[in-house]
């Protein structure tokens, strides 16, 4: 599927970098692409599902990586979220992608993350999801996430 | 039912008092673990939880919660409490546990619906 961004018809494009083991102002970019997905217009639903995808991509960041970047492109049909890392990659994909699997240090489970489900989530909440890596280098995800005009405020994702 | 309702119900205490009161109860989750609240906590739920840092408010601005209550006497980090009243998400504590909490709650939204 081509993207919005690939016809080059975006509206609107945010830029956010993010650093690693900053837990202090983790979640500002997420908070930013929801804020602003709002206000452009898009559906509750479709709001919800890229903003629960740019936190975890976001913090996906701050827990594994050196530093990253979190590019977010809006057209009125669809947002496009890339999430490109510095960090040491992930060496088996179809492990990382299974719900509960998770390599998050104890002391940032503690505070309730590497459940094993941030890139689970990120799929779910997507209409197109890819992820790429190398070990040693780093992770990049991408995530499209339609708007759906007629979407409601209905409860589920 | 509205939050303030809720509050009152269940004897909670606000940390931020009157921030989003007003707002509609449609359910709870009850987690620890942020990603399981993303995933499966729906819009208008409280999040019932122990987790106190400031991480948590992002979690329920984005899942769209009506509100966290901190259960078992946790109090919020500052920084949690400070985040909270800026981005008008209503903080919550009680002594009582999480399964309490769930359960006086359950029991507060099922007698509104008439179930019991």
């Amino acid at each position: 599927m081509q993207t919005p961004e690939e016809r080059g018809e975006a509206r609107l494009r945010l830029e956010f970098e993010v650093t690693g083991l900053d837990f202090a102002t983790a979640g500002s970019a997420a908070t930013r692409v929801k804020r602003a997905l709002e206000h452009v217009g898009f559906s509750a639903r479709a709001v919800r599902r890229a903003a629960i995808t740019a936190y975890e991509a976001e913090m996906n960041i701050v827990i594994h990586a050196r530093r990253g970047l979190l590019k977010v492109c809006v057209a009125p049909e669809a947002v496009v979220i890339v999430a490109a890392d510095e960090g040491p990659g992930i060496a088996d994909l179809e492990l990382a992608m299974q719900e509960g699997f998770s390599t998050a240090p104890e002391d940032v489970r503690e505070m309730g993350f590497g459940a094993g489900m941030g890139l689970p989530n990120m799929r779910r909440c997507s209409d197109h999801f890819t992820i790429q890596s190398v070990v040693g280098r780093g992770t990049t995800v991408r995530a499209v996430i339609k708007n759906d005009q007629v979407g409601g405020r209905g409860r589920g994702v | 039912m509205r939050l303030e309702q809720v509050i009152k119900g269940l004897a909670l205490a606000e940390v931020c008092p009157g921030t989003g009161v007003e707002r509609e109860v449609s359910g709870a989750y009850c987690s620890d673990m942020l990603s399981d609240v993303m995933a499966h906590a729906q819009p208008g739920d409280v999040w019932i939880t122990v987790q106190t840092h400031q991480n948590c408010v992002a979690v329920a601005m984005m899942a769209e919660l009506t509100g966290v209550v901190l259960t078992r006497g946790m109090r919020p980090d500052p920084e949690m409490a400070e985040k909270a009243s800026r981005e008008g998400v209503a903080l919550l504590t009680t002594g009582l546990t999480s399964f309490e909490v769930a359960g006086r709650l359950f029991c507060l939204l099922r007698q509104e619906r008439g179930e019991c």
